[in-house]
This record gives structure tokens, C-alpha cells and sequence, in this order.
């Protein structure tokens, strides 16, 4: 079973260097593309198949025994993100091709468009499996500099603006990553996760502090945990609907993932997480607050993002195994609802033009199938029982009321606070943009005039509406099915995050995993 | 493990003057502030390889300590290789940018200015019922009272 440990890396890899040499053939190289992530499906389904009753699965590339060579390790937290991942991923790339083909590939040019976001699930691959700090740089930056080329698609002036923040604030944390690997060998001698583990609790304490605390601030960036989260909802809303979408879904819980990884390997001791609950507490706060005040789905849908990451990181800020268990829930069910939403909002978008729920309204009536796609995951993202992020919620309650200090409780408050202020910011949405009747709209214009007017990229009025694929809607309902399958399967998905969390219960086993025989000091 | 010193002063140099490049708002700036910041990074790894020896090639009768620590330099090739790369596309980026907005600098999103200062108005949902839906007396029927 190892040898499929490598697949997931080179099956994206490869169908983007066969997309890439069929770039004047875009039926040919939609097929590609689509082939390449549903045998990415698969494999995320066999690895967690057989990581779930095997055990985990190490790899070392090219037959170099471990400390020397590169690792791949597969436990139950990585199968879960690879999956989970695959699927959105797929789920986006069927939106973007029935764009596509509804657009005359305008927005998305196939031609660029297909083989970088192959290279961004490569990346998001090797963060998921690397066992190795610097792969997992590498990994890092294989997703970052294919998500420069997808937020800066077709080069418009919004989107060349929104695009350097984005660069500019992601190499700042890849440089601080880079330079904290570089200390960590320096101390360490080692940049192999398992041997890391393994030499961390000989270090001074200090030494090991000013590690952790690097190694947070560059992956809390990533993540975009406050007050490291400002750069999120400017950049995110302006890039096409499904790059947002899989952005939105995926990017930020990679920075989540390589947390949960720092935390339960490298650092488990809690020496810092009261500093992380203060953190996870104002990520979801002042996110919150910040999707109240915002008057465009997008932004809106941006800052309940930042928001709910303050959920995950309380997760793991508990330290527990029960923590961790509800973080992990929590991820899955988040990168499937937020990516639904923005797809939703793609739908919006192209039905009423604009996403500003200042200047649109009676979609209800107008778009009914679009208004039941919105409202069902808004549901779930505010926490609506008997959705997913009801469920994900009250894990996390449970685990932080177990844990039991005045912090987790003040904690447990605001998760309640902030999933009402989600709700609101999301039900206003749905009042003005669905269920408004469209004559209310101030400077409304009749439909017919609308698709008249040709302003694509102004902010003042009202694009022309255009026509969605069926395709499109067809993939926003499979995530929205899939939303809901995360409710209707939660006792088994809930048992498989609470294995997953076990296995991260203290960096032994993961040692176990990459040095079977021991690990040499 | 003994270092040199003129290596950690060249890096802390390169660290400060990468840093001040890259809070100033012009955008020409900001790339060599990171250049400045990508080198300073390369050299951090450098240093941590410790006391330069011989090339690592094994040879018989040759003490361990001897040699250089080559995994250090293979790291930095990486990075510079990705920096480099980095660099042309914010190079390119930028140059789009100066082409579009005829502008060198960060410019502050359009949304958060309008936010700001108030631009945008947030439309008030009625929460009034009208007169004739309900039984209950509404601010009209009061008044008309």
C-alpha cells in the first residue's frame, strides 16, 4: 500500500505537464484535468481505506533510509485532509469548466488555468504527506506560487492590486518559515518531523519557545489567524469565483494543518496554549465583527473565514486528544462549507450581476435553485443544528468545557457569541440578496437592462448578468450534498477524527511511523 | 560550534535593511527589500552549517569534523532557486501594476476606504409590520389615533 502514498503527489503533477503540452486543445485538456482529480479522489478514498485499518504508511523517496532521506507519512490526519481536498478540488475544477464553457473561457483561460491549479493540488499534496520540514516548504511553495498565477488570472486591475498583498504578505511567511527551519537545524541538526520530534525536548526551554513561536507566526500567516489575517479578505473576493472557492476551502486549513502538526508532534507540552486560545478568541471575534459590517458577499463570506479559523486553532489550543478530534471535524466540515458558499456566491454573482447585497435583490423568486444552494450551507455555516457546523461546535464545546480552565469557558462564550454574529451577517444576506423583493432595490433597473449593460469590472453598477452552465449549478449541488453528508454520516466521520486525533496524542507514535526501530538520538 | 562573526553581522545587516525595504509602499521596494530578505535567509542557513571544513567528499583517513556540512547548501540551492523564481513573477506583477494604475505602491482596497468613511449604507430591513397584516397597533394606526 505504500506505493500509493506517491501517487497522490504524481498523479496531479503529471496530468499538469500533460495539460500543459495539450494547451491548444482545451476540450482535451479539460478531460485531462478532470481524469487527473477524480484518480485523485480515488487514491484519497484507498489511502484512507487502508491508513484507517492498516495503520500509517511511511515512504522514503527513492529507497534513502529516513533521517537522511525524504519521508512521505500518511496517518489517519493527513488521508482525511488528502480526501477531503480532493474532493473539493474536484468539485471546484467541474465549476470552473462549466464557467468555462458558459463563458468562452473569458474569466478562466483554460489554457493557464488548468495546468497551475494541477500544480496547486500538487502542492497542497505534499503539504498533506511531507515528514519533512523543508518538503513541507517546498510543498508550501509549490501551492503559493500557483495561487500568485490563479488570483492574478487575466491580469485586471483589480485583481493585479488584490494579487500584491497576496504575494507580498505569503513570501513574507515563507521567508520566516524558511528562516525557521533554518534555526531549527542549527539547534537540531535535523530538519526530518520525526527526528525533530524526537531531539526537541533536549533543547533549552527558551530555545524551544522562540522555535515554536517562529514556526506559529509563519504558519499563523498562512492560516491567517489574527492579528496575521488582515491580508485574507482583501485579496480573496476579487479573483475568479472558483479560484476564491477552492482558496477559500483549502489554502488557509493547510496553514491549520501544519499548526495541528507543530502542536501534537514537535511541541507537545502547552507551554503556549493560553497564548493560542487569546488568539483563537479574537481570530473569531474580530472576524466576525468584521462580516457584520460588510456589505459584499464575498467579503462577507472572507471574514466569516478568518472567523471560524478561530475555531479550529481553539481546537488545538486545548491540547487534549478530544480537542484535537473536534479541530480535525471541524477542518473537514469548514473546507467543504466555505467552498459551497463561494461557489453559491459564484452563482449569485452571474444571476444577478453584482455581490453587493446593497444593489440586489429577490433572487428567491428569480433563482430559486441558486437561493436553496445559499441558504443550506449558510445554515450549517452558523451553526444551525442539525448541520455539520452544529455538530463541529459542539464538539468543540465539549472538549474545551472537559479541559475546564476560566480561559476555555470565556472560549465556549464567544464560539456561541460568534456563530450567532455568523448567522446574523449570513441571514442578512439571505433578507436582502434572496428574499427581498427586487422592486425594493434602490436604482433598481429592470432585468432586461441589466444584461443590456456591459460593465464588468465597475464597482458603481451592475455587471451584465450571464449564464450559468448547468454543470456549475450540478457541482455546487454535489458540494452541497456532500455538506450534507457530513451531518448524515457525523457519528462515523466524528469516530475517524477521534482515531486521527489519537494518533497525534504525543509525538511517539508519529516517531513510530518514520523510525520503527527507533529513532537514533 | 564556532561561527563567524563577520557572517552573523552581514545577515543582521541584510535582515534589518530587507525589512525596512519591505514596509516602505513603493512596490520597486518592496522587491528589493525582498531580495534583501531572501539573501539574508540563505545566509542564516549558511551559518547554521557551522565551521566551514573540506568538501564532503569522503575520504579515507580523513577526521568526521573535518568536512563541511553539505545539507545546509543543498537547502539554499532550493530556496535560491525558488526565490529566484518568485522574484520574476513579482517583477512581472509589478510591471503590470505600473502599466494598469500608472502607480509604484500598495494601494488600499477600495472596499475597506468606502467602508471607512461611510460610503457605503447599509440598507435597513423594516421591521415595522404593516398596518394591514397584524392586529397589533402600528406607529401608523397610532398616529392616525
Amino acid at each position: 500500500m505504500t506505493a500509493l502514498v506517491p501517487l497522490v503527489v504524481l498523479v496531479p503533477l503529471l496530468g499538469a505537464a500533460v495539460t500543459l503540452a495539450l494547451g491548444f486543445r482545451p476540450q482535451a485538456q479539460r478531460i485531462v484535468a478532470i481524469v487527473a482529480l477524480v484518480i485523485e479522489l480515488g487514491l484519497g478514498i484507498a489511502l484512507l481505506i487502508a491508513v484507517d485499518a492498516g495503520g500509517p504508511l511511511a515512504m522514503e523517496l527513492g529507497g534513502w533510509s529516513a533521517p537522511f532521506g525524504i519521508v512521505l507519512v500518511v496517518d489517519r490526519l493527513s488521508a482525511v485532509m488528502v480526501l477531503v481536498s480532493a474532493l473539493v478540488l474536484l468539485a471546484v475544477l467541474l465549476f470552473s469548466v462549466g464557467q468555462g464553457i458558459a463563458d468562452g473561457d473569458e474569466e478562466t483561460p483554460v489554457s493557464i488555468y488548468n495546468p497551475t491549479y494541477l500544480i496547486l493540488t500538487t502542492g497542497v499534496m505534499v503539504a498533506f504527506v511531507s515528514g519533512d520540514l523543508f518538503n513541507l516548504y517546498v510543498g508550501f511553495e509549490i501551492l503559493l506560487v500557483a495561487s500568485y498565477v490563479l488570483i492574478t488570472l487575466g491580469g485586471t486591475e483589480a485583481r493585479i492590486r488584490a494579487g500584491v498583498t497576496y504575494v507580498i504578505v505569503s513570501l513574507l511567511s515563507s521567508l520566516l518559515f524558511l528562516a525557521s527551519i533554518a534555526m531549527v537545524y542549527g539547534a537540531l541538526g535535523t530538519v526530518n518531523l520525526a527526528q525533530v520530534a524526537a531531539r526537541m525536548q533536549d533543547l533549552p526551554a527558551d530555545v524551544q519557545v522562540l522555535l515554536h513561536v517562529m514556526l506559529l507566526v509563519a504558519f499563523g500567516i498562512k492560516a491567517a489567524v489574527f492579528p496575521l489575517s488582515f491580508w485574507l479578505p482583501d485579496s480573496y473576493p476579487s479573483a475568479p469565483a472558483p479560484v476564491t472557492a477552492a482558496f477559500a476551502g483549502l489554502l488557509t486549513k493547510i496553514g491549520v494543518y501544519a499548526i495541528i502538526r507543530v502542536e501534537t508532534v514537535i511541541f507537545p507540552g502547552p507551554e503556549l496554549n493560553p497564548a493560542l486560545m487569546v488568539v483563537a478568541l479574537l481570530t473569531m471575534v474580530v472576524g466576525a465583527l468584521g462580516a457584520v459590517a460588510q456589505a459584499d458577499i464575498k467579503r462577507i463570506l472572507s471574514f466569516t473565514l478568518v472567523s471560524h479559523i478561530g475555531y479550529m486553532i481553539l481546537g488545538v489550543a486545548l491540547g487534549t486528544a478530544a480537542g484535537t478530534a473536534a479541530a480535525i471535524y471541524y477542518i473537514a466540515h469548514h473546507i467543504v462549507i466555505q467552498t459551497t458558499l463561494f461557489l453559491a456566491a459564484g452563482l449569485v454573482e452571474r444571476e444577478a450581476g453584482s455581490t453587493s447585497i446593497t444593489r440586489i435583490g429577490g433572487l428567491l423568486a428569480s433563482a430559486p435553485l441558486v437561493a436553496v444552494l445559499f441558504f443550506v450551507p449558510a445554515l450549517n455555516l452558523g451553526g444551525i443544528p442539525p448541520f455539520s457546523g452544529f455538530i463541529g461546535k459542539l464538539g468543540l464545546f465539549q472538549a474545551a468545557a472537559e479541559q475546564g480552565d476560566a480561559l476555555a469557558y470565556v472560549l465556549i462564550g464567544a464560539g456561541a457569541l460568534v456563530s450567532l454574529l455568523t448567522l446574523y451577517a449570513l441571514v442578512r444576506v439571505w433578507n436582502l440578496a434572496f428574499w427581498r423583493p427586487a422592486g425594493e432595490v434602490e436604482g433598481d433597473e429592470t432585468r432586461l437592462l441589466r444584461t443590456v449593460e456591459e460593465a464588468p469590472h465597475s464597482t458603481t453598477t451592475i455587471a451584465a448578468t450571464r449564464a450559468t452552465s448547468r454543470l456549475m449549478t450540478v457541482s455546487t449541488v454535489l458540494m452541497v450534498v456532500v455538506g450534507i453528508a457530513l451531518t448524515v454520516f457525523a457519528g462515523p466521520l466524528y469516530g475517524l477524527a477521534d482515531r486521527a486525533a489519537d494518533n497525534l496524542d504525543g509525538p511517539e507514535q508519529y516517531i513510530q511511523i518514520v523510525f520503527p526501530q527507533g529513532v537514533e538520538p | 560550534m564556532s561561527i563567524s562573526l563577520i557572517l552573523v553581522i552581514t545577515m543582521g545587516a541584510l535582515f534589518a535593511a530587507g525589512v525596512y525595504m519591505l514596509l516602505e509602499r513603493s512596490l520597486t521596494r518592496v522587491v528589493l527589500g525582498f531580495l534583501l530578505l531572501g539573501n539574508a535567509v540563505n545566509l542564516l542557513l549558511l551559518i547554521m552549517a557551522g565551521e566551514a571544513g573540506i568538501a564532503p567528499i569522503v575520504e579515507e583517513g580523513v577526521a568526521d569534523d573535518a568536512y563541511t556540512d553539505p545539507l545546509p547548501q543543498a537547502l539554499i540551492l532550493t530556496a535560491i532557486v525558488i526565490t529566484f523564481a518568485v522574484s520574476a513573477f513579482l517583477l512581472a506583477l509589478i510591471y503590470r501594476s505600473w502599466r494598469l494604475a500608472n502607480a509604484d505602491d500598495v494601494s488600499d482596497d477600495a472596499d475597506d476606504v468606502a467602508l471607512r468613511e461611510g460610503a457605503v449604507e447599509m440598507p435597513v430591513e423594516e421591521t415595522a409590520p404593516d398596518a394591514e397584516d397584524t392586529e397589533f397597533p402600528t406607529d401608523d394606526a397610532r398616529s392616525r389615533a
